[in-house]
């Protein structure tokens, strides 16, 4: 399997602007530092908690957002990846670093090459009942890529519309309704149609279940899993639910407080976690089984603000094993064995 | 175990232009003293409704049709029939012997008001007697220390305060009090009252484990994280030591490292105590974990009520055993329903999950099953059984 998306360094800063000159006086470092390789045709699931910067890993991956620094190779071959590394680490700026990173690298692209991007990237939202515009008509709405890259027109883009609403599990007949004629389940359903709209290779999914009931939300996955193995899909899942991430995604991410602090099989992850923090955060998933009541870890206190993280080790405060090196400096991934990565200079 | 709360045969149907939804049908349900009693179901199956009902809070266009629900008042030993009380016995009831903590922290707590403010307030409404004691014992105090020289012209003033408080203590609602508290400058005088109130409220957020409690009660809402919003809201629905604990799925917005800090807190509150707690969640792990016994509805009806064990180790319901199949759990199918939610407006006749029940027969179409015992504390209402 070739690597689809190469995230490298990634960081995605949002300044914090003060006084009346409305000058920068800090940041939150929603993304700060994450490197990260989804291979193609993987399922990958982000888990972590609000405010950890899931969705801003998402949203920059897709290029809704420009990232502050930091590289994203979207189908680019390893060749052309090594020679960027290796003309960066000789320290000089050269021209022939500048053209290859403009030709190469997702997060300096604008204007066309971003919209030609896009056409291959698309992005799933949290919400079905503010993701989709309550005056357009559904037919309106899943054609909306179509029209916006110009893919298809006229007759064969309806063709095209209602070929994907069938796919998704809605009827042709429900194209002239507008999303409130629609249930949370349905909604998403066409938001998944629209993001299917342009052909793409690889979807971004914000926690798309979380509005949902847990009998719609089984038969969102299902619908994920045989569109992915229709389509060769590559997906990035953002959840916070562990059960789920476990259940549907092959390898597994942990964030916390803007990097990842844990990477690996889902089996690896959740039952032998090697982070303190993802240890913590299986412990804390309940699971419908009233027998595992028992040796619950509670985690003490609250993700502190991204705006002022703490000094090393983005964990410390809130860990047991944390010791003087936590606070000083900040532990990197490092490969544990199997494909299990952990940023823990203690781990379990 | 002894019934805190009896419901029988409670409707409540709300009368929109569209038509009548029966948001309850005939429920029967109990709340035994002492226990967590689970409530899952999905959206719309009447989960809510059912809390809003006990509290007399279903908003309208909805309204209790019929049925009766029966508090047995631990306390006094009697039995209070709450949907024939008078509005202003029910206010007293309401925060006070029955109280409830709502989904979204955010929106319950008003933002222009400081968390001790609102805290205060339910003590103010309903523990006026208590704390009319607390300030004129302080009073009280005051004037008995000979050494006060420098009180001087604050002498007389305390004397009177003291009388006003006792006669707070003896009559919380009495006229005169009351008219003192419109009056500007006068109303000053009745500041101990909010003093005690405020000192009280400081051990309520201790008590919910919130750290630096003195700065929490000075802080507004959009000061605190969604989880202390949350310890808050709980702490003020303990404020009165109810009886009846109500908590609508509350720890849905929150993360789960902070939700399993929540359960915690639910479990000990329990324990030390002693309330009932009626648990509405849609999430069957967070069931599992904290309740005693759990109740499975689907548009508006029960299915299926038992023991936390009986309940997902042995499901007889089909719903039930629907809803635990499509538990994303891993290295297993994941299994789904068939159809959609039964629509409201127009609920199918008979059983109202028979058109997605695989094991439905002409008999599940035609006559509403009833709930019926078919093991030690397991009700289900399904032709299977």
């Amino acid at each position: 399997m070739n690597t689809l998306v190469d995230i490298r360094r990634l960081k995605k800063h949002f300044p914090i602007v003060g006084g009346v000159l409305r000058r920068p006086v800090g940041a939150v470092k929603a993304v700060d530092g994450v490197t990260l390789a989804i291979k193609r045709g993987q399922w990958l699931g982000l888990v972590g908690e609000s405010g950890c910067g899931k969705t801003t890993l998402a949203k920059t991956v897709v290029r809704l957002w420009k990232p502050t620094s930091g590289r994203i190779y979207f189908d680019i071959a390893d060749v052309v990846k090594a020679q960027i590394e290796a003309l960066e680490s000789a320290g000089r700026n050269s021209h022939d670093l500048a053209s290859l990173l403009k030709e190469n690298d997702l997060a300096t692209f604008s204007g066309t090459r971003v919209r030609a991007f896009r056409r291959r990237a698309q992005l799933v939202h949290q919400d079905p009942f503010t993701s989709l515009d309550p005056r357009m008509k559904i037919k309106t709405i899943v054609a909306e890529p179509l029209r916006i890259h110009r893919v298809l027109s006229g007759e064969a883009q309806v063709t095209a519309v209602k070929d994907l609403l069938t796919r998704v599990g809605l009827s042709a007949g429900q194209l002239e309704r507008y999303p409130h004629q629609f249930s949370g389940g349905q909604r998403q359903r066409i938001a998944i149609a629209r993001a299917l709209a342009t052909k793409p290779e690889f979807i971004a999914f914000d926690e798309p279940t979380s509005a949902l009931d847990v009998s719609v939300q089984a038969q969102i996955l299902n619908l994920l899993k045989d569109l992915k193995k229709e389509f060769g899909l590559t997906y990035l899942y953002i959840t916070h639910e562990l059960l789920i991430a476990e259940s549907v995604c092959d390898y597994i991410a942990v964030m916390y407080l803007g990097r990842v602090v844990e990477m690996g099989k889902p089996e690896e992850v959740f039952h032998a976690p090697r982070h303190p923090y993802s240890h913590s955060l299986v412990a804390a998933t309940p699971v419908p089984d009233p027998k595992r009541r028992v040796g619950r870890i509670v985690l003490p206190g609250e993700v502190p603000s991204p705006a002022n993280p703490p000094p090393g080790c983005p964990f410390h405060p809130r860990c047991s094993q944390a010791t003087g090196e936590c606070q000083e400096s900040e532990p990197v991934l490092e490969h544990v064995g199997g494909d299990h990565y952990v940023a823990c200079f203690h781990p379990l | 175990m002894k019934d805190l709360i009896r419901i029988r045969d409670l409707s409540v149907r709300f009368y929109t232009y569209e038509g009548v939804v029966h948001a309850i049908d005939d429920l029967d349900l109990e709340i035994r003293q002492g226990e967590t009693l689970g409530i899952v179901g999905e959206t719309g199956s009447g989960k809510s409704m059912t809390a809003l009902a006990i509290l007399r809070l279903v908003p309208s266009p909805g309204k209790i049709e019929s049925g009766s629900i029966t508090f047995f008042d631990k306390d006094s030993g009697s039995e209070v029939e709450l949907l024939k009380l008078r509005e202003d016995r029910m206010r007293a009831i309401r925060g006070n012997k029955i109280s409830m903590v709502f989904q979204e922290p955010g929106a319950a707590l008003n933002p222009v008001y400081t968390i001790g403010n609102q805290i205060s307030e339910v003590l103010l409404l309903h523990r006026r007697r208590e704390l009319a004691r607390a300030a004129k014992q302080r009073v009280d105090s005051l004037l008995s220390d000979g050494n006060a020289r420098a009180a001087g012209l604050r002498r007389p003033l305390w004397r009177w305060q003291s009388r006003v408080y006792d006669k707070i203590a003896e009559q919380p609602h009495a006229i005169e009090p009351r008219l003192l508290s419109h009056v500007p400058l006068l109303r000053r005088l009745l500041g101990r009252l909010t003093h005690e109130a405020g000192l009280l409220t400081v051990n309520m957020l201790k008590d919910v484990e919130i750290p630096d409690p003195v700065r929490v009660a000075a802080d507004y809402p959009h000061e605190l994280s969604g989880g202390m919003k949350q310890r808050a809201v709980i702490a003020m629905a303990l404020a009165c030591s109810p009886e009846l604990l109500i908590a609508d799925e509350p720890t849905t917005s929150l993360d789960v490292t902070i939700q399993a800090q929540m359960l915690e807190l639910f479990r000990r509150i329990k324990a030390d105590k002693g309330a009932s707690v009626l648990f509405i969640t849609h999430n069957l792990g967070v069931a599992a974990e904290v309740c005693d016994r759990v109740a499975v509805m689907y548009a508006g009806r029960l299915c299926e009520v038992a023991g936390v064990e009986d309940m997902f180790l042995h499901p007889l319901h089909p719903y039930t055993r629907a809803l635990l199949d499509a538990v994303p759990m891993p290295g297993k199918e994941l299994q789904t329903i068939p159809g959609a939610l039964a629509d409201a407006l127009n609920p199918p006749p008979g059983c109202r999950f028979h058109p997605r029940c695989s094991s439905a027969t002409p008999m599940c179409e035609q006559e509403r099953p009833k709930l019926k015992e078919v093991g030690k504390d397991h009700m289900v209402a399904c032709y299977l059984h």
